[in-house]
């Protein structure tokens, strides 16, 4: 580890730093520089989940690749290491911290299961909040092996085109280098939007990109927004035992199966989270005591309203961050209203040899496990002689809320539209968890839905799932509906009992038929 | 439900009743009920695959009747209605294993943040009270439903007269005579006592018994190398029990042995001790009420010895046919397994006789086969198909404390069967997201898929070691019975962080010697 530890220090010297004031006598240098016309043959921008992917297979390929990565500092001042938001404000903290959520309720369950626990059990932000952000720290320390070990060059810099091969990098100090490569990946991804005419927004409210990194319990929390992000952190939050409250405008999980999203906010308000629906703020205020007053509109009343909070998240929708990469020198084209980049099936946009995969593309679903797949397969292409382009369709994904919401394929009203209400069976059932019986938990939200094509075999569109263990569930179920399932195939499979996800296989009510979807018995 | 109640308790009383004395006389009122025979099916044992034949035959229309009766164990252990699986197999099971679960969960717990004094003590009256009482109303939640199916209920030991008619036998020695055009017989199995070893029906216990104790088992011996083996002992340990494990020779016979192997050594490396290659020979209760186990250890030749509380047999299980007087019907069974022969459709060597679940020879012992079986039958029987019970490729997890779930051939199967050129094997340890800030071990955390070498690699079997087994195996098992191949795999997306996209993930094969070691996420 030492001999690594001196090697990735060593890394930044073996390359041709310059001053701004000389940037631009370095063209000549990196067009001539190493072997052939260009520096590299694969240069990524951005090392999250999809540009590391991309550059670890085209390494293995052989080529000779370059990741630049730089973490502008949240406007509260939050940084992070290599690893993008998937590891460092995303997937990886989340569900950690959605894990310290869960044990508080099964420490509640215990003692109904003989553990002589004694309640109620206080939870200490600071001791998860460490060990949650050192495990990230380990896996920014880890991305940095990999890379080092694929002989990926990796630079610490914020990168913008001079032209379409060449990309200046800017060190945090100041320091400028630049890098041509033959291709160019642009995987920046995005960062968390902040509302643009709220007054005291960005000064005194945080994102999802800090609430990971705070050293401090948030105390009681105002999350805004009604998207999967704003769900999942209220979730975890109300979990560990804060008081939150979230604010949305209309519909929660937006794009999401309706019936199924209903059910996610039924429970989570059942077990404690508060809801503000219909309501958006307009202002934010630190009072003389340091507490946040929030006050909004209510539209359903038409009064105002007003709470104090400890913190304020804003999870309100996500921005490409594609404003510093001077795309316009390169002649990259992005959607007029989103600011994505426009790509085609190749994942390549306006300029040939440039492409870009993950967030930052204009109507790719926000995965990391899709923006990896992209990545590798783009590498494939480039270089290993492959012509498979990646499937974005019956992608599966996982809410991670308190009780979790699994699903693969089209929601309920995206198979009516497409094929018309009279084309369309689904089959339902609420189910009850054998755990939740000895502590006498509610099921009531415990519910799967398997959407089909009404005509025989009766193949499968879409499955929902909520429950413990969604994301297990799921992932399965998402191969075989890759494999063109059909309702019949699934109730020829056999169950695996007692679980969970047997209930998906004993799917015999329809909604059509009216009769009660309320599982019975074993 | 009090109205459900009486109407449960009059059951009863709404049929004739005889007593041993005239049972001979019952013969014609059995057959001159409706049409040539009492009831249009017949089902003898009221267990998983019994109930679900009983409930869709009767929603289909049919006169059904089930008979039920639980012979105590020989600790005089009884339970009611819905067989092994509800009384003292997958849920009482399957509950203690979420016991045994809470108590690392708890130990987790600190690392998560939450102040919990560490250690925390487990009370066994209270899980096993709360665990009986849902047994409890499981049993009442079964004859809820034949009642509101309109199936007849009897709580009577049955046994065939002719091969139409069946003889009852109720608690109080009270008989009765019931006939069916068709019989499906589903009485299942029990524990197998081990016939030469001096003390072991006396002193131990078995399966039937271990989830009705009212009181801890305390230091437990568990003799045997089943899942039920290793499942007991995996949560005895987990509630902190100090539990020892005697095979013979190798654990989880018929399962992948790379699995198997890795379920014993996460076993022992949490505490399960283990005795390998020792057979009791003598078991002895000494004056202070402790059980004094003799064994012979075959690697060392020698003798050995130790004491406990209580001794767990779990050295596999015997079919309930003996008290069936199967002879007196024509029913054939396997000379050598006491099991019912039966073919494809289910039939015995009598047409109209069919047998289905743990009973039957050759058969899995599980309960979704049995259900689906029973379904499966009710419905050639008396809807008008032809669909056949599919066995192959049946997934199946073992509830140890490290789960392991698979579906279709073990890696030895599959190169039996197509010999070792032909196989690809992909594999992967991998870390659980949610064991890293505990800190907790996962050297045996891992996953293998076997695959047929020729692409597009068709899957052969899915194994899957690690939490939720039992989640993360299901939708494979889809997969699988839709004919995945290993490219359909990894064009498969995955689930993040999850333990599941572990094997969407798979790509490195056995035969490449790489590290399967999964590193970053």
């Amino acid at each position: 580890m030492a001999a690594m530890a001196a090697a990735l220090r060593g890394l930044g010297g073996r390359f041709r730093w310059r001053t701004p004031a000389v940037a631009g006598g370095v063209r000549g240098a990196a067009q001539g520089a190493v072997a052939g016309q260009w520096d590299y043959d694969l240069l990524v921008i951005g090392g999250g989940s999809g540009g590391l992917a991309c550059a670890k297979e085209a390494a293995q390929l052989g080529r000779k690749v370059a990741v630049v990565d730089y973490v502008e500092p949240s406007p509260r001042g939050t940084r992070w290491g290599l690893g993008g938001t998937c590891v460092n404000v995303g997937c990886i903290p989340k569900k950690l911290m959605h894990q310290a959520a869960l044990l508080g309720g099964l420490i509640r369950d215990a003692p109904h299961y003989g553990w002589e626990v004694a309640q109620p059990v206080p939870h200490d932000w600071r001791k998860m909040a460490e060990a949650v952000q050192n495990h990230v720290k380990s896996l920014n320390w880890g991305h940095r092996v990999q890379l080092h070990d694929r002989k990926v060059k990796y630079f610490n810099v914020k990168a913008g085109f001079v032209d379409e091969h060449t990309v200046r990098g800017v060190a945090k100090g100041g320091k400028e280098i630049l890098l041509s490569a033959d291709h160019i990946v642009i995987a920046t991804g995005g960062r968390p939007r902040y509302p643009a005419h709220i007054e005291g927004a960005l000064e005194y409210g945080i994102t999802s990109d800090d609430i990971f990194w705070l050293k401090e319990s948030p105390g009681k929390t105002l999350v805004v927004g009604a998207s999967y992000v704003a769900l999942e952190c209220a979730g975890f939050l109300t979990g560990i035992g804060l008081d939150t409250t979230v604010m949305m405008r209309s519909i929660p999980l937006r794009g999401f199966d309706q019936q199924m999203s209903s059910l996610v906010t039924e429970h989570m308000a059942s077990h404690g989270t508060r809801f503000l629906r219909g309501c958006t703020p307009s202002q934010v205020r630190r009072l003389p005591d340091g507490q946040l007053q929030v006050t909004w509109e209510d539209h359903t009343t038409g009064k105002e309203g007003t709470g104090t909070f400890n913190t304020v998240l804003w999870a309100v929708g996500r921005v490409p961050d594609t404003r510093s990469l001077n795309l316009e020198k390169a002649g990259v084209d992005t959607s007029p209203s989103t600011q994505k980049i426009l790509v085609d099936s190749r994942e390549a946009t306006s300029v040939p040899h440039i492409y870009a995969i993950g967030d930052v593309v204009e109507g790719r679903p926000e995965l990391t496990p899709t923006a990896v797949m992209a990545g590798r397969l783009l590498a494939q292409r480039l270089f290993g002689g492959s012509s498979d382009l990646m499937d974005y369709d019956k992608v599966p994904t996982t809410v991670f809320t308190p009780l979790e919401y699994g699903c693969v394929g089209l929601s309920e009203e995206e198979a009516v539209a497409r094929h018309g209400q009279e084309r369309v069976e689904v089959y339902h059932a609420h189910y009850k968890p054998l755990e939740f019986t000895v502590p006498g938990r509610d099921a009531s939200q415990c519910y799967v839905k398997m959407v089909c094509l009404r005509e025989p075999p009766q193949l499968v569109l879409g499955l929902h799932f909520l429950g413990p263990n969604a994301g297990e569930v799921t992932q399965g179920f998402a191969l075989g509906i890759k494999c063109g399932a059909s309702y019949v195939q699934v109730m020829q499979t056999v169950g695996i009992h007692p679980t969970c996800s047997e209930e998906v296989v004993k799917l015999r009510i329809s909604k059509r038929s009216g009769l009660d979807p309320t599982v019975t018995g074993c």
